[in-house]
């Protein structure tokens, strides 16, 4: 049983929540999620550790309601109600080391699990610049705290009602073609966005990392649904990942993969799959 | 003495039962089950204890359940077996205690599994097997069990039962291991598993559900931070084996673990009353022949699939599931493509299974175990049409725990090695079950367990 122990509406169907975990918050490190399961007869589904404070014994969670567990969480779950079960820190931390200038990309709600690692790269010694891609100013979270943990800070939007007309894509291009290599990127968000990032520095061959959204259960190596194609491995999201080298990740078997059992719309995280905050 | 053949199981109709999640065997009613106890010859040397990896008392029991005495039956059972009513249920009997009982010479042995099963589920009934073991004086150490499988639960029941604080770390949200995520309620209804669970909550057991170790703790953290004074870990062979066959990662191609525990643990079976989902094919092929295959056909079959073929590259007579569940599988109509090896699945346009491409075998020479090993007839490559495939060709040892436990030393397969009382090459750390076996058997788990718990009471009582 966790408690929460604040819920905040973020965004137009994206909700945080500040939950009582301290058995998670005592060893999560930026990169890791938990499965929940919000009452007996619910799916078990993952969530990024968006953030953490290990002395309150607290985690954060950012759900966007996509589907039919994540809109019971977020339409039913108020101020201290608890969630049935949660599990964590599961998934490999986030490999974090000073790689001189880094780019942390993140899409929609994507935003909210690029946070803790963004911080993790600034505390060790990275220039970071982070770009918020939306598709409309009101989608954006997130801003504040992400602005203080960056040298420098991008938006783009679709529409432009904010920052940047465009995609995430196009300040990470004109960096990389007027010579700014930085040592690695990282995307976070909807499938499509990942995929255009990882295109679009491959030419460069900048080390780039995204964090793959696969359907889950256990979340421990056990029942190998999560599992998808990088290079010529195939690899358990749950325990190998969910980062990967996004410029050896199959997404097109990931996209494949997430529509098992549904509509791809209600499957991408980040920005229902609606969103266009990235080109083709 | 009655010799002769041994009492018929009641059970559901084949077609009946293979459209509902029931319970398959009925069980013995009590004149039958004496009936059928009245067979044993109560042997002054008896050869089925032998055969019972953990040695119960097989005559004591049948006869106090001749005596009718039926307190005295389940105490004896549960002396060298804390989960009767499961090994009454999944036992290989055929190649355990059954296989050595003398009156299988001339004719069918004692049914021993269904005696044993009839003993539990009268006890559970009818409340006579609360635990009322005197419990021993508190020893004030606590012991770390991870992992909630039969392995885990025995060693937890055994130590609880001699004063030692006991807490159970299990990943998942349900304590049971394979009992409750893998094999399925209509061989092994979870309320079974659940009662023993709650027996162990009552001997003073704590449960901790969803800490993964590795994860939320690491073995060290246990012993060093947590306070415990031992582990043992019971963590099974968790991780699905694939063949590395084109096209596995197409929708519609599940390992048994997802797709059983979809079924078994999040009971998808309920779905829409349940969240979780789970697709079935009209027509589906199940690779591989063992215990795991056997449920996935059969609950494939409950679910709806119009065909199910057990894919298999040897013959019937290597098959490793028990005999009764395949005999109960072709009972229920799943179809048995023996000397069948799949080759590659193929896809559709849009990503989902459309037919698995297999080879006809034949069997060559015998290999140095003496099994006649399968070879490949050249050119004999057909596509069977299926739109879903459950491979079901074993599973391995989950790597977390290695990774996190640097001094935890494993074999070439990532099996932690021990010694036959569970001694791992940590100090106070025991490992047993599956984990070190390799996927084994329920009961060889829970043998496993008990002697650990000995060896860490000895271990303790040293320290
Ligand atoms: C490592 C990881 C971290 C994630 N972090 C976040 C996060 O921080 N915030 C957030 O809002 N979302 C996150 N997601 C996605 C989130 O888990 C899915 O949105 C959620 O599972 C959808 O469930 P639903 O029942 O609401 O949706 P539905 O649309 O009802 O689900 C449809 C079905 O598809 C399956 N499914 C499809 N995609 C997924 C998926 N990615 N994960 C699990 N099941 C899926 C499920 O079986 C489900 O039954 C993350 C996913 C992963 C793998
Ligand atoms: C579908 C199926 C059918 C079977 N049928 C039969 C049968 O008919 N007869 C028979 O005798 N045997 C059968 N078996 C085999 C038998 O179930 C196993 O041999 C037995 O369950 C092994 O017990 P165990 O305690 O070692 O591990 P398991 O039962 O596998 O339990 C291990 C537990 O540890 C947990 N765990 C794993 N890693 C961690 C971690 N890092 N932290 C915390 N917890 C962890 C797991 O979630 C699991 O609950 C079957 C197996 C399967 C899969
Ligand atoms: S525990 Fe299993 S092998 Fe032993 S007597 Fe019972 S059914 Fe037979
Ligand atoms: S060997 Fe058979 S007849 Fe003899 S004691 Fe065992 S079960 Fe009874
Ligand atoms: S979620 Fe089951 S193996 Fe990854």
């Amino acid at each position: 049983m966790a408690k929460i122990l604040k819920k905040t509406n973020l965004a137009p169907q994206v909700y945080e929540f500040i939950v009582d975990a301290p058995l998670v918050a005592h060893k999560c490190k930026p990169g890791q999620f938990v499965i929940i399961r919000t009452e007996e007869e619910s799916e078990r589904i993952p969530l990024t550790i968006a953030d953490f404070d290990r002395k309150q014994g607290t985690i954060t969670m950012i759900v966007q309601a996509v589907g039919n567990t994540t809109k019971h969480l977020c339409e039913t779950f108020n101020d201290n109600d608890e969630i049935l079960d949660v599990v964590g820190p599961l998934g490999m931390p986030s490999h974090i080391e000073n790689f001189g200038t880094v780019v942390c990309v993140g899409g929609g709600i994507g935003v909210a699990p690029v946070y803790p690692i963004a911080r993790a790269l600034k505390e060790a010694g990275n220039k970071v610049i982070s770009i918020i891609g939306a598709r409309n100013k009101d989608l954006i979270i997130f801003e504040d705290k992400m602005a203080a943990i960056s040298d420098e800070l991008i938006i783009t939007t679709d529409d432009g009602s904010a920052g940047q007309k465009g995609f995430v894509t196009d300040p990470i291009k004109k960096m990389l073609e007027s010579g700014n290599m930085p040592g690695m990127v990282l995307a976070i968000g909807p499938v499509i966005m990942m995929k255009n990032v990882a295109e679009t520095t491959r030419p460069y061959k900048v080390p780039t990392v995204a964090s793959l959204n696969t359907i889950m259960v256990d979340g421990t190596g056990m029942c190998g649904g999560c599992r998808v194609r990088v290079g010529d491995d195939n690899k358990f999201a749950c325990v190998d990942g969910p980062e990967f080298d996004a410029h050896l990740v199959d997404f097109a078997n990931l996209v494949q993969r997430q529509q098992m059992y549904k509509g791809q719309e209600s499957l991408e995280y980040g920005c229902g799959g609606h969103c266009k905050c990235v080109g083709d | 003495m009655r010799g002769g053949l041994r009492n018929k199981m009641p059970e559901q109709a084949a077609e009946v039962r293979n459209k509902n999640f029931d319970e398959v065997a009925l069980g013995y009613l009590i004149e039958t089950a004496i009936d059928e106890a009245e067979r044993c010859l109560n042997c002054k040397n008896p050869r089925c204890v032998q055969g019972c990896p953990v040695n119960v008392d097989i005559p004591d029991f049948i006869q106090a359940l001749k005596e009718k005495n039926l307190n005295e039956a389940i105490r004896i059972l549960k002396n060298k077996n804390t989960l009767p009513a499961v090994c009454g249920r999944v036992c290989p009997q055929e190649s355990q205690c059954e296989k050595n009982c003398i009156l299988g010479i001339k004719c069918e042995p004692v049914a021993i599994g269904r005696l044993e099963r009839f003993v539990a589920d009268y006890a559970r009934i009818k409340g006579l097997d609360t635990i009322n073991a005197a419990k021993a004086e508190p020893k004030g150490k606590k012991v770390a069990i991870v992992g909630s499988g039969p392995s885990g639960l025995t060693a937890a029941g055994d130590l609880a039962k001699m004063g030692y604080d006991v807490t159970i770390f299990e990943a998942l949200h349900a304590p049971g291991g394979v009992l409750m995520y893998g094999i399925p309620q209509f061989r092994l209804p979870k309320e079974i598993v659940k009662h023993e669970i709650d027996q162990l909550k009552a001997l003073g057991v704590k449960i901790m559900p969803n800490v993964v170790i590795g994860r939320t703790f690491t073995i060290d953290e246990l012993m060093n931070e947590e306070g415990f004074s031992a582990v043992y870990i019971g963590t099974g062979a968790g991780l699905p084996h694939f063949m590395h066959i084109e096209g596995e990662n197409l929708n519609g191609v599940y390992s048994a673990n997802e797709f059983l525990t979809r079924v078994n643990l999040m009971r998808a079976y309920k779905f829409p009353q349940v969240a979780t989902p789970v697709y079935i094919g009209k027509s589906v092929a199940v690779v591989g022949a063992g215990n795991v295959a056997m449920d996935a056909a059969r609950t494939s079959k409950r679910l709806g699939a119009e065909k199910v073929y057990i894919v298999y590259r040897r013959s019937e007579d290597e098959m490793p599931a028990r005999k009764e569940e395949i005999e109960h599988a072709k009972e229920e109509g799943i179809e048995l493509r023996l000397l069948n090896n799949p080759t590659k699945i193929i896809g559709d346009e849009k990503g989902w299974v459309k037919g698995m491409e297999c080879v006809k075998m034949e069997l060559g020479e015998p290999d140095a175990s003496g099994r006649r090993s399968p070879v490949e007839i050249i050119g004999s490559e057909y596509v069977l049409p299926v739109d879903m495939v459950v491979m079901s060709i074993g599973q391995g040892p989950n790597p977390l725990i290695k990774a996190t436990t640097p001094n935890l030393e494993t074999n070439k397969r990532g099996n932690i090695n021990a010694d036959e009382n569970g001694q791992t090459s940590m100090p106070g750390v025991f490992a047993g079950g599956d984990i070190v076996t390799g996927a084994a058997t329920v009961i060889s788990a829970m043998g496993a367990g008990k002697k650990a718990a000995k060896a860490i009471d000895e271990y303790l009582s040293q320290k």
